[in-house]
């Protein structure tokens, strides 16, 4: 028998608000544990919640972008269960009546192109972080995460491949993330998602026992998670067994999933309306204006780079790859940098320094007007590529000014050619050996004769102007138009 | 001159005016407490060295008074959150919490220079109607120790009543400041939902629940409102009521005033006693120019049903809270992590508060949540939809507060729906959201002071204490004290 | 539908975390179904139609502006708690 997988995902996304869905408090994250909280989201006896505005505002940008349906009536509920990651013993979230519904996302894969229902979005709190010692055999529970904000974007179940969810989550954290929504940050927990899985064989249309996964922390993850899940049941239904609906935990070291301890035995959630929250309503003009704020989207970037600057589809994809990088890009060429230089330095030394530094692109500090005064200098001949670098590294932290750092620094290129004639001959003087080395065919020589004349003037002279001046010296013909044309200072 | 016989802004004209200090109130109410709390338990915890204490710093700013309840002693039901001070609900559950915030309304009343004494006896998490179900043993009645002050804010009525502070602020959910002012014979309302600020008020039922103050006069009530009234930002559900200013329109003035009379709340099960004290009340007003209205309230028998319902339904959502963990009670053995939830929430809560959490998870559940909780939502809907009738023909409506006067200690707790149907007068204003009064009326045959409830429109509070203070112009109800109160 | 009998009691006082010895839960299961007997009375009341209230709300949306305000001191926040080590909350095993 031929078997066809279905899933649908849960995707749980912490907005990048600054304070927490219904309190004050810092939605940082990390901080020393318990410092964030306060009597509202550390449930203490008569707190009250009240609505976060930036909450209701990314919800909805994020259910427009999904070409969702916007609830003109929307209200929280009270999710009742036991857990001590849960301080007020109950989630508000919302069951009767979500933000957003019935949004689409179309996806390209190399299997074809292929649409996934959007079922609903809805807003809810975050619950607290539980980290059991064994030294102690007690379990540590930390508040600070209690109320920083969610939304949970639930599919309809329209995936058969896991390219096609893969493709999706990209989709939605390339979306998510230039809307400003959330960053997205699936190492940090800022993107979760629980996959629900059936199997049943093709062709036909109901729907087998789904089971659902958790604890996929990585795209691979979840594609490894898919196969071994689909995997499993086809072969329980084809050795005549059956699927239990049940929750599963993805082991990443045995690459597995295996069941779940359930937190109730039987669950029931028992929601009602949250009393302490009244309903919100949206206007027509306050969805609009939203709708009409918002933002060009990473797709839509890749093809006005391709169309306007030239790009090839892999730079505008390495661009692309994080909204920071996108913004620099932009700035850079605001700025008059040529828009392949730009691209050039974004895709190596700036992804360098990132990396070099284990920073996000978000968090990076330096000022495009530095990068683009550098690629000028560089193109304008008045530094060299490798000097260019260094200034870099000298003001991406944020700090300095490119000019001001070459000049207090001597970098500037050394452009009298009499001075580099001068330095030549004295290498080709101190030297002998090499120059004979080089009349006998041995090109390597000259490297070593370059770099010589490049020390002595402390790396500032053009490299190609050495090259040109020590090939004329040593009487190669053809040699020394760069001397034609000396840069100017 | 006994301090204890004037009335809270009486008192505080006197403080302002030089003639008493503000440690001398202190000083004569804390007397009091010291005299009377152990027979009526109406205190349980007693703020005596930070009120004096308080007191000489509010005597320094004495000139600067910004209010005429500045320097007036007072105390908080126990389920109001007080800043280093223990705050119970009545509940071994709470016995040691300590809140490390103050309520809004506490933060008010402070800053207009309210002097505090204490904190208040109640029902275990405001749940009763008799103030029995307190862990630290039951309120007494001061006109009637062997009776109950009624409930929940039992201990507030109780100490008004008795002279142990000159006001109190309670909480009402169902009738939990009107019932007990009317058992005690002191002055209480319940403010429209969301008029005064829940942030602190440990929840009972968040949709239902609301702060007023209880006095002796509706003048002193009003002078109380007025300060806790208003929008807090750290409560979404709380708005500015479009009164204020309630004191100075007190005029007295009723005349041409519609007083509403729904016949069903006059009918079977209604004491005698009540009845004709209630309608004597109603011959007051008209004497003073208002105009009665008969009408029919014919849902009223629906009331408390919905209300016990959704009362409950919130409340074993809003008790799930209480597991041990971050405060409150936690068993002394426990096996692993269901069990310390288990142990510790059945030791802590009392059996009331078991079997409203019991009831309120049962009417949440899957199978029965559209039957009942969302079948008590529509009931509270057709409800409200009958005041809003009612009150085209009138308004406001006067009906009795509770059935009969006080009951006997130990007499209501076997019998849980027999204290249930008792609340028939005073939850249909918890579940239309509108004002509701309780005032002293007369005494029944054995002594005991009678209620009459008058509710308003929604934001109707002026009419009401307005009504109120026209009653009290004419009659000495509210003046009558119980023995060692001394008030004449 | 289910009528209120032993069984429920026990399932409801499951779902509510606290545990009822027999005697307890057989006196809860008479009381709960006095009242729920009583609160059956509201079948009669025609809802047909009728918007359920479970908000008496203000008019207008109730935001607040995403500002950080200071969180409360750690050890005010732990201090009612029956067992913390001085930065978290501490219970039994919860997690696997």
């Amino acid at each position: 028998m031929t078997w066809e997988t279905v899933i649908g995902l849960e995707t749980h996304v912490e907005l990048a608000t600054r304070s927490k869905i219904f309190c004050p408090c810092t939605t940082q994250f990390g901080g020393q544990p318990n410092t964030h909280c306060c009597p509202v989201c550390a449930g203490l006896p008569g707190a009250l919640p009240v609505l976060n505005e930036k909450v209701l505002e990314f919800a909805v940008k994020a259910g427009l972008a999904l070409n969702c349906q916007i609830a003109r009536y929307s209200a929280f509920d009270r999710k009742n269960y036991f857990y001590p990651d849960l301080p007020k013993a109950y989630q508000i979230s919302q069951l009767y009546l979500p933000i957003a519904r019935d949004g689409r996302v179309e996806l390209h894969t190399s299997g074809g192109d292929s649409a996934v229902r959007i079922h609903e979005i809805h807003m809810e709190e975050d619950a607290g972080k539980l980290v059991h010692d064994p030294w102690i055999d007690q379990t540590r529970a930390d508040y600070n995460r209690c109320g920083v904000p969610l939304i949970e974007i639930v599919t309809e179940p329209d995936f058969r491949t896991a390219d096609q969810v893969i493709a999706y989550l990209e989709k939605l954290k390339e979306t998510l993330q230039y809307l400003g929504v959330s960053d997205c940050k699936m190492q940090e927990g800022s993107l979760r998602c629980d996959v629900n899985l059936s199997v049943r064989p093709l062709g036909s249309d109901e729907l087998g026992t789904r089971t659902e996964m958790k604890n996929l922390n990585s795209f691979k993850a979840i594609a490894r998670a898919i196969a071994y899940e689909a995997g499993r049941q086809i072969r329980l239904l084809g050795a005549g067994g059956q699927v239990a609906q049940e929750t599963r935990r993805w082991d990443e070291d045995r690459e597995v999933t295996c069941p779940m301890r359930s937190k109730e035995e039987a669950r029931d959630y028992r929601y009602f309306p949250e009393p302490d929250l009244p309903p919100v309503r949206l206007g027509e003009d306050y969805v609009a204006a939203l709708r009409a704020a918002r933002p060009e989207l990473a797709a839509e970037k890749r093809a006005r780079y391709q169309a306007d600057y030239g790009l090839s589809p892999y730079d505008c994809r390495m661009i692309t790859s994080d909204p920071a990088l996108a913004r620099l890009f932009e700035a850079l060429v605001e700025l008059g940098a040529p828009a392949k230089q730009g691209a050039n330095w974004i895709m190596g030394e700036v992804l360098a320094a990132l990396s070099a530094r284990g920073m996000e692109p978000g968090d990076m500090k330096l000022p495009p007007a530095a990068l683009t005064r550098i690629i000028a200098l560089v193109e304008e001949g008045r530094i060299n590529r490798n000097t260019g670098v260094q200034v870099f590294e000298a003001v991406f932290d944020g700090d300095g000014d490119v000019d001001a750092y070459v000049r207090e620094h001597g970098l500037e290129q050394v452009g009298d050619t009499g001075l580099v004639a001068a330095a030549v001959e004295r290498a080709l003087a101190a030297h002998p050996r090499s120059v004979a080395d080089f009349q006998a065919g041995r090109e390597k020589a000259l490297g070593f004769l370059v770099g010589q004349v490049m020390r002595e003037l402390k790396g500032r002279a053009d490299p190609k102007l050495v090259n040109d001046l020590l090939r004329r010296a040593l009487g190669v013909p053809g040699a020394g138009k760069a001397v034609e044309k000396p840069p100017q200072l | 001159m006994e301090l204890t016989e004037l009335t809270a802004l009486e008192l505080g004209a006197a403080i302002r005016r030089g003639e008493v200090s503000v440690p001398q109130a202190a000083r004569a109410a804390l007397e009091a407490v010291e005299r009377q709390n152990g027979a009526l338990n109406c205190f349980l915890t007693v703020t005596g060295e930070r009120a004096l204490a308080r007191a000489e710093a509010l005597q320094k700013g004495v000139k600067t008074a910004n209010s005429p309840l500045y320097g007036v002693p007072m105390a908080w039901k126990d389920n109001i959150c007080t800043k280093g001070v223990r705050t119970t609900c009545a509940s071994r559950m709470l016995e040691d919490f300590t809140p490390p915030y103050d309520a809004t309304a506490v933060e008010r009343l402070e800053a207009a220079g309210a002097l505090c004494l204490g904190k208040l006896n109640m029902d275990e998490f405001a749940m009763g109607s008799t103030s029995e179900t307190s862990f630290f043993g039951p309120v007494r009645n001061p006109w009637d120790l062997e009776r109950s002050p009624g409930g929940s804010s039992g201990g507030a009525a109780a100490a008004v009543s008795a002279g142990l502070g000159w006001y109190a602020v309670g909480s009402d959910t169902g009738g939990s400041i009107r019932q007990p002012a009317a058992h005690c014979g002191v002055t209480g309302i319940k403010p429209t939902y969301g008029t005064v600020s829940r942030y602190g008020l440990i929840a009972h039922a968040s949709s239902l629940d609301q702060i007023g103050p209880l006095g002796r006069d509706a003048a002193d009530c009003a002078a109380v409102l007025d300060l806790l009234q208003g929008r807090d930002r750290r409560d979404a559900t709380s708005l500015d009521g479009d009164y204020g200013q309630l004191l100075s329109r007190l005029t007295g003035d009723v005349r041409g005033l519609r007083v509403g009379l729904p016949e069903q709340c006059f009918g079977d099960g209604l004491d005698d006693g009540v009845r004709r004290a209630v309608l004597a009340a109603a011959q007051v007003l008209k004497d003073r120019g208002a105009q009665l209205v008969e009408l029919s309230f014919p849902v009223l028998e629906y009331a408390v049903p919905a209300y016990y319902i959704i009362a409950s339904a919130e409340a074993s959502s809003n008790l799930a809270r209480y597991d041990g963990v971050k405060y409150g009670w936690r068993a002394r053995e426990y096996g692993g992590l269901h069990e310390l939830y288990t142990q510790s929430r059945t030791q802590g809560f009392g059996p009331e508060v078991k079997r409203r959490i019991l009831l309120g998870t049962f009417v949440l559940s899957s199978g029965y949540y559209d039957a009942y909780y969302q079948k008590a939502l529509q009931a509270r809907a057709v409800i409200r939809n009958a005041f809003d009738e009612a009150f085209g023909r009138c308004d406001l409506l006067l009906t009795p507060v509770a059935p009969s006067t006080a009951p006997r200690l130990g007499e209501s707790l076997g019998e849980p729906l027999k204290m249930y149907l008792g609340d028939i007068y005073t939850v249909p204003a918890n579940l239309a959201g509108l004002p509701a009064l309780s005032m002293p009326c007369g005494f029944d045959s054995q002594g005991l002071p009678i209620g009459a409830q008058l509710i308003g429109p929604r934001f109707g509070e002026g009419r009401l204490l307005n009504a109120a203070h026209a009653f009290q112009l004419d009659t000495d109800w509210h003046r009558r004290a119980p023995e060692g109160g001394k008030r004449t | 539908m289910e009528p209120i009998n032993a069984w429920l009691v026990d399932e409801l006082a499951r779902l509510s975390r606290l545990s009822l010895p027999e005697e307890e839960r057989r006196a809860m299961t008479a009381q709960l179904k006095r009242i729920v007997d009583y609160m059956d009375i509201l079948g009669r009341l025609d809802t047909a139609g009728i918007e359920p209230l479970s908000h008496e709300a203000p008019v207008g949306n109730v935001l607040r502006p995403d500002v950080v305000e200071p969180s409360l001191d750690r050890g005010e926040l732990l201090a009612n708690a029956p067992a913390q080590d001085g930065e978290m909350f501490l219970t039994p095993r919860s997690v696997e």
